[in-house]
């Protein structure tokens, strides 16, 4: 196991529930796709030319200010385990994982800097990846950081660029651009009040897109999702962010309003569910990494409509990252299998919640 | 349901619009939508670009010399990349740029790039105009929005490139 993992919050910065609408949005991503002019595309590359690659990203980020004093992972050398940490703090992709194959394509690797929430996916579908991660709603600020990294590797690396056609990308979906920023947020109240299909419909209708929290094609679990813009090319940087962080707004918005006709038409309804919800992860033995985000999202409602007094989202933030399966490998210092990894998760959720949660449910009195 | 326009007809285009802050949805008819120029825009929403490409059927990526040879620097050809959704190169952007300005237009609604002007390592003329062009471009923006924390960095930008001549 690696140094960097022990350090508790390791890439966690984002989790930190410090940014604007942090009850609801869980963080802000934005990600550039870059290629490299003179080489082939991921797909049709030699391993040789994939590892060419990452040395020369590498050298080209020594003089970056932004990575210079960064972390280089080089994925093929570290152990399964970390790849899966990397994945569940939401720092890598599936694809740079290796996950579901043998392992990580040659070449593939992560440079994340110390001080700054940016890095950059090396190999991973594009060349280059490079990307900031913010907690809460904050698409101008992770814009404005990852454009001053590209700006920064830009000068060093020649990329493949069309003047018609922007920067080239292995995939014409990420063409122009290469720009793609998305928010992860939380929205309970359009779900129960099955307001969801028609925003989610919405959404796809204005040039946007959605998808679960967890990866391509998988459930959405804990009712988060994703909502990032659908095209690239033909509208500036600024006004794709501007146009997200717009509809963002009016998903909140929308959000506050189901969340105002569940208090009124059911508020005892709901209160029984956050407090159902807390009961469970307060006192269960054996849970689920399904069942724990489920309900959390309950308790992250509570906290939101402070309903729970004394409970943090950031306690909620940490919970999601530290109650998944390699996290809590990691803990236990083996590997866990999943009846066990459920009765780790139930003990790891108690603990938190009685050091940072215990609070006294008001209909004690 | 019912188009909003004439009540009449069978509504199958779902607009949103966002005016004044708020999202409102648009039932319409063909008839009805075609009157207002509006085409179904193409609902990419969460396929994989093969299928895609699959459902866009015959004559949007037009057929003609699929066979004249692939791309001249990676050997890519187009029928590989209907099936993979992938390029191989950044030269097949210039081998397929018909066929990709179709595709382009269906995917992004446009086939020009406007946001941020690319400047190489060691610039020609031209692409130092043209980045200074598409700097300026940004500044009065973040200007027109205030952004003066934004335009007091892009400035250094223009003034740094200026400098460097
Ligand atoms: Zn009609
Ligand atoms: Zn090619």
């Amino acid at each position: 196991m690696l140094d960097f993992l022990t350090l508790p919050d390791f890439g966690l910065g984002w989790l930190d529930a410090s940014g604007p609408y942090a009850d609801i949005v869980l963080s802000t991503r934005v990600r550039l796709a870059r290629n490299l002019q003179g080489h082939r595309f991921g797909s049709r590359m030699q391993d040789s030319e994939r590892e060419q690659i990452f040395e020369r990203v590498q050298q080209a980020t020594e003089k970056s200010s932004m990575l210079k004093s960064g972390v280089r992972l080089d994925m093929a050398s570290l152990t399964p385990l970390s790849r899966q940490i990397l994945l569940e703090r939401h720092l890598i992709s599936r694809e740079l994982s290796g996950d579901g194959r043998d392992g990580p394509p040659r070449g593939a690797g992560l440079i994340l800097g110390i001080h700054e929430s940016v890095g950059v996916m090396v190999n991973e579908e594009d060349h280059l990846r490079l990307q900031s991660l913010f907690s809460g709603l904050r698409l101008a600020e992770a814009y404005r950081a990852v454009d001053r990294l590209d700006e920064e590797l830009g000068s060093e690396l020649p990329y493949a660029y069309h003047h018609d056609f922007g920067y080239l990308t292995t995939c014409p979906t990420n063409v122009g651009t290469g720009l793609r920023a998305s928010v992860l947020i939380h929205l309970p109240g359009l779900v129960l009040t099955k307001e969801i299909g028609r925003v989610l419909q919405g959404i796809n209708q204005v040039g946007l897109t959605f998808r679960g929290l967890y990866g391509e094609g998988s459930e959405v679990v804990g009712n988060f999702f994703q909502i990032s813009n659908q095209t690239t090319l033909g509208k500036s940087e600024d006004d794709l962010i501007e146009h997200l962080e717009r509809i963002v707004q009016q998903v909140i918005q929308h959000e506050l309003q189901a969340r105002g006709v569940l208090m009124r038409d059911a508020p005892a309804v709901i209160e029984d569910k956050i407090w159902r919800a807390y009961g469970l992860l307060r006192y269960a033995r054996s849970l689920s990494f399904e069942e724990v985000m489920n309900l959390l999202s309950g308790l992250r409602m509570g906290a939101s409509m402070k309903l729970i007094p004394g409970l943090s989202v950031y306690t909620l933030n940490k919970i999601m990252i530290y109650a998944q399966a390699a996290h809590l490998e990691q803990a236990a210092g083996r590997p866990l299998s999943e009846a066990e990894s459920d009765l780790h998760r139930a003990s790891y959720v108690r603990r938190i919640l009685a050091t940072e949660g215990d609070v006294a449910p008001e209909g004690d009195e | 349901m019912l188009c909003d326009h004439c009540g009449e007809n069978e509504a199958v285009i779902h607009l949103t619009q966002i005016e004044n802050n708020q999202m409102s949805t648009f039932h319409l008819c063909e008839s009805c939508a075609a009157a207002k120029g509006l085409e179904p825009a193409a609902n990419v929403g969460n396929l994989p670009l093969t299928e895609f490409l699959a459902q866009m059927g015959k004559g949007m990526l037009p057929e003609v010399s699929v066979d004249a040879g692939g791309c001249a620097y990676c050997g890519m050809r187009l029928e590989e990349f209907k099936q993979s959704g992938r390029l191989g190169c950044p030269h097949c952007y210039v081998t397929f740029e018909s066929q990709l300005k179709t595709l382009l237009r269906r995917l992004h609604g446009s086939t020009q790039h406007v946001g941020k002007v690319y400047l190489p390592p060691d610039p020609s003329e031209a692409s130092r105009q043209e980045r200074l062009a598409g700097l300026r471009r940004k500044l009065e923006k973040a200007v027109a929005s205030e952004d003066f924390e934004r335009a007091a960095q892009i400035r250094d930008q223009i003034r740094s490139m200026e400098a460097a001549r």
